[in-house]
């Protein structure tokens, strides 16, 4: 069945007056033109690209600051700021990752842009809302960049803001924290928008065990979303109320109790690293079934496994905190359930590998990153494993250890697949190739530059070298500068990364409809999409990594006139229409 | 004009949305969720902080006038009852049956708000607040406690004044025809608004009230 | 082949909608109205238990209070998200959704009075 961009004059089911799929999303001139035509829009299209840009702004800008990190820790004592600065750059660095990178980079970019078509939907269920997500993104990043300058400077406490310091400290605390709650608000409104989306907008024929992987890991995602972030938001809207009228709910010196607000705070924050690391998962259970040529294996383990994950990252929180003066019975608990997580985990990690064996497999940037990913996540979550266990977690926490640990989890793992997905699903968005070699050789530079970085602090945490210290004893310089000069290496890989893209946006090939072979429904429309995504609505009728025949069918009302009547396929009663 | 179903097309701009009234109220429902938890995480502060200050709690709650958040909880589920009744008016095709009702809702919201003015008026002029004189000799449970009180009262009013103005924005549209006897989830979702708000104060009423 | 399943999934294929997979009932709020009686029984009943929670805390039970009073909050809920909140009409999903959210909470509290009570 063809499926590349003829020009077919299909009977359309609805007759407009003026069709807008004639170009594509990124031409089309709507009801507002030019630059309105960006703010204004409600094409989910469009709005994935405003976050894009939104997005890496940012990214760059805490990355910098990491940048500034790494280069202040070359040598004990002052490098090139004094002690308070550092304090006030780690917390921003970490505000502006956490909460302006990890957390929304996948869904609202990928999961905004892809999702819909891959569910063969023209948009998702409340575009509105979603343009709303973004300003509310905009309004809180604003916020985290204007408490740099405003009030003392940026809140000096870490990015978990833990109290009383975050009470008492004279930096503008309560803005960076109102940035985070706003912050939480955008992620809400993507998760509702999601969750609605998925449920209502799925095409005939697309049963939830027809769904492409990426989409079972953003409907678990967005429950996550929807469901963990306001107590995220109730506990730092407490603190300014704390520093501002003196409630006496977080504040020792009026009976408060510090660790409460630390289970709070947990309690949001670890679903929350659920919500950077499953999509990531998502884009993995995708990409492999591409390049291996071959159906992904163990789909609905994956799919179950997702769920799994969400269900299991609500029962962990503590782990974060044995060593802050919870309850012994308390610690034991959380310890025990902690180990459960890597279970759905494993099966995952286990059906990706299966499906690479006795594959066709064919080797590409994506590729190389999921490649990529899978070695650095695993070293990231066995780590988890150490941490997890009472007895190690002692001497390791609050050591370099666990930054190290959170780095290859959150950055080796979302942020690789950050980038695998730019490169994958790139040819989609713009309609445009990038150099593949290009892209490979930045790629490399990229993975030895981050194991030069984050490596030796697995290390130099074992040794004893505390995280979040702006001085350190002689002994731990020789892995500090090393892994300073590996930051100079990754973020050279990055620049080079983006470079290349770029280079490929404004003078790129044009690209075809499939470049890769992809089996699910975004890989059947133009590259890049029109407007309304779809001429006509398809119709499902199989799996979404089928390779030997399509399991879609693109013109309903042409193909569909000319069947034999036969009604002998029907979902199997496990896949049924719920 | 005719009967239009759920599902109703509507021609033909770029980014028409298609009428769906499940998908509608899933998604408010949704948000209800967040509103649940953002909650939730106050009653756990107060469980734990009850657990830990017994006697501070039932100390502090002397000063609570039951009766005043008795009429409230009173008033607010009167409230919850218009506002069904509004909605089984419209199915009805009551329009002003219906728009009566939903002043009545409006109204009691308006009753609520000002008896929280004179309870808070109250125990702010003798002292009682957060940082307040009245404090300065109170035990950690008695402080713990007003703090979780003004904060939950405080922000329950905040979405009694919000859960208002959505009324008030249905009911400019229902005056515009905009909303009918068959089309009317946006008022269905502005009463489970309502009725969440109602829901909290049921369970704020005796954790605050009805301690002796 | 694609014609084979085609005509099938066309029956499931309303043209006129872009029809989500699953096909609800026409919103459950349009296909069944409450009668007004049954609303005002609801309010009954909710007044009644307001003032029983009220006579119960006067009586001094002790930490009882506290489990009653919870009680009879959690019925008073079940009566306005039932019937107030058109819950007891709406799908089987909407039900479950409710449930998760309401597990979620129970979780957070158990697991931190899992440390709380054993300070």
């Amino acid at each position: 069945m063809a499926n590349e961009t003829a020009e077919l004059h299909a009977p359309e089911l609805h007759a407009p007056s003026a069709n807008p799929n004639e170009v594509s999303y990124l031409e089309y001139q709507g009801k507002h033109k030019g630059i309105l035509g960006w703010l204004l829009t409600t094409d989910h299209k469009r709005i994935a690209l405003l976050y894009l840009m939104a997005v890496m702004t940012f990214f760059f800008v805490a990355m910098t600051l990491g940048i500034l990190m790494r280069l202040e820790m070359l040598t004990p004592g002052e490098t090139i700021m004094k002690p308070q600065t550092y304090n006030s750059v780690f917390t921003v660095h970490g505000v502006i990752m956490v909460f302006l990178f990890i957390i929304p980079g996948l869904p609202a970019i990928f999961g905004n842009f892809i999702m819909p078509i891959q569910i063969g939907a023209k948009d998702v269920a409340f575009p509105r809302l979603n343009l709303f997500s973004w300003y509310l993104y905009i309004a809180g990043g604003s916020l985290a960049i204007l408490s740099l300058f405003t009030g003392g400077g940026a809140a000096d406490t870490g990015w978990t803001f833990y109290v009383p310091y975050s009470i008492r400290s004279a930096q503008n605390v309560s803005m960076t924290t109102s940035a985070a709650f706003v912050l939480g608000f955008s992620s809400i409104v993507t998760g509702i928008n999601f969750v609605v989306t998925i449920h209502r907008l799925r095409a005939p024929g697309m049963s939830w065990f027809r769904m492409p992987l990426f989409v079972w890991a953003l409907y678990a995602t967005s429950w996550i979303q929807v469901l963990a972030t306001p107590v995220i938001g109730i506990t730092l809207a407490l603190i300014i109320l704390e520093r501002w009228i003196g409630i006496g709910v977080f504040d020792p010196a009026l009976g408060g109790d510090p660790i409460l607000y630390q289970h709070m705070f947990w309690i949001y924050s670890h679903p929350a690293v659920y919500i950077m690391i499953l999509p990531a998962m998502g884009v993995v259970s995708e990409i492999l079934p591409t390049f291996a040529r071959k159906d992904i294996f163990g789909y609905k383990q994956i799919a179950i496994s997702s769920l799994a994950i969400a269900i299991i990252g609500y029962l962990v929180w503590g782990h974060h905190m044995f060593v802050s003066g919870m309850s012994d019975t308390g610690r034991v608990v959380f310890s025990l359930l902690t180990f459960l997580v890597a279970i759905p985990t494993g099966v995952k990690v286990f059906n990706w590998v299966a499906t690479l064996y006795k594959a066709s497999i064919k080797f590409s940037a994506p590729l190389y990153f999921v490649l990529a990913f899978i070695f650095i996540f695993s070293v990231g979550g066995l780590t988890g494993l150490v941490l997890g266990t009472l007895a190690t977690d002692v001497h390791l926490t609050d050591t370099y250890f666990v930054v190290a640990h959170f780095h290859y989890v959150m950055f080796g793992g979302m942020g690789t697949i950050f980038f695998a997905s730019l490169h994958y699903w790139f040819p989609k968005v713009f309609g445009k190739m990038y150099s593949e070699k290009t892209a490979i050789i930045a790629c490399t530079v990229f993975i030895v530059g981050f194991n030069m970085l984050y490596f030796p602090m697995f290390i130099m945490g074992y040794l004893g070298m505390p995280r979040r210290y702006f001085d350190y004893l002689p002994q731990y310089q020789g892995y500090h500068v090393f892994a300073t000069v590996g930051s100079w290496v990754m973020v050279s890989g990055i620049v080079f990364m983006m470079g290349n893209l770029l280079y490929a946006l404004l003078k790129g090939p044009k690209a075809p409809d499939n470049p890769w072979g992809g089996t699910t429904l975004e890989w059947r429309v133009p590259s890049p999409p029109p407007v309304e995504n779809f001429d006509e609505i398809p119709v499902v009728t199989g799996g979404p990594y089928v390779h030997d025949r399509p399991t879609y069918i693109m013109k309903p009302s042409i193909e569909l006139k000319h069947t034999n009547g036969d009604k002998t396929i029907k979902p199997t009663t496990e896949e049924a229409v719920h | 004009m005719n009967q239009e179903n759920e599902l109703a097309v509507e021609h033909h701009e770029v980014g028409h949305v298609h009428r769906d009234d499940e998908g509608s109220k899933l998604g408010m429902w949704l948000f209800l969720f967040t509103e649940i938890l953002l909650f939730g995480g106050l009653f756990v502060l107060y469980s734990g902080y009850r657990f830990a200050y017994p006697e501070g709690f039932v100390a502090a709650a002397a000063e609570m006038n039951t009766f005043i958040g008795a009429i409230n909880t009173l008033i607010l589920l009167t409230s919850s009852l218009s506002v069904a009744l509004a909605i089984a008016a419209l199915q009805r095709s009551q329009k002003k049956l219906c728009t009566s009702l939903l002043w009545f809702t409006i109204l009691c919201g308006f009753a609520f708000l000002i008896n929280k003015y004179f309870e808070w008026s109250h125990e702010i002029g003798n002292g009682i607040y957060p940082k307040g004189p009245a404090l300065d000799n109170m035990s950690s449970g008695e402080i713990i406690y007003f703090g979780l009180y003004f904060t939950m009262t405080g922000l329950h009013g905040l979405h009694v004044i919000v859960g208002m103005t959505f009324i008030g924005i249905i009911l400019s549209f229902i005056y515009r025809d905009k909303i009918t006897s068959t089309n009317y989830q946006k008022l269905e979702n502005a009463g489970l608004y309502w009725h969440l708000v109602d829901l909290i104060w049921i369970f704020l009423f005796p954790l605050f009230y009805l301690i002796h | 082949m694609a014609e084979q399943t085609a005509e099938h999934a066309l029956e499931h294929y309303a043209p006129e909608h872009s029809a989500p997979a699953e096909q609800h009932a026409a919103g459950a709020g349009h296909a069944h109205m409450q009668g007004y009686g049954t609303y005002f029984m609801v309010w009954l009943g909710l007044v009644a238990f307001t003032a029983v929670t009220v006579t119960i805390a006067g009586l001094n039970l002790g930490s009882v209070t506290l489990i009653t009073a919870l009680v009879i909050a959690s019925v008073k809920s079940f009566l306005v998200i039932t019937y107030f909140m058109h819950v007891k009409n709406d799908s089987a999903i909407l039900k479950v959704f409710i449930g998760i959210c309401l597990l979620v909470f129970v979780i957070i509290m158990v697991l931190t009075f899992s440390d709380l009570s054993f300070r």
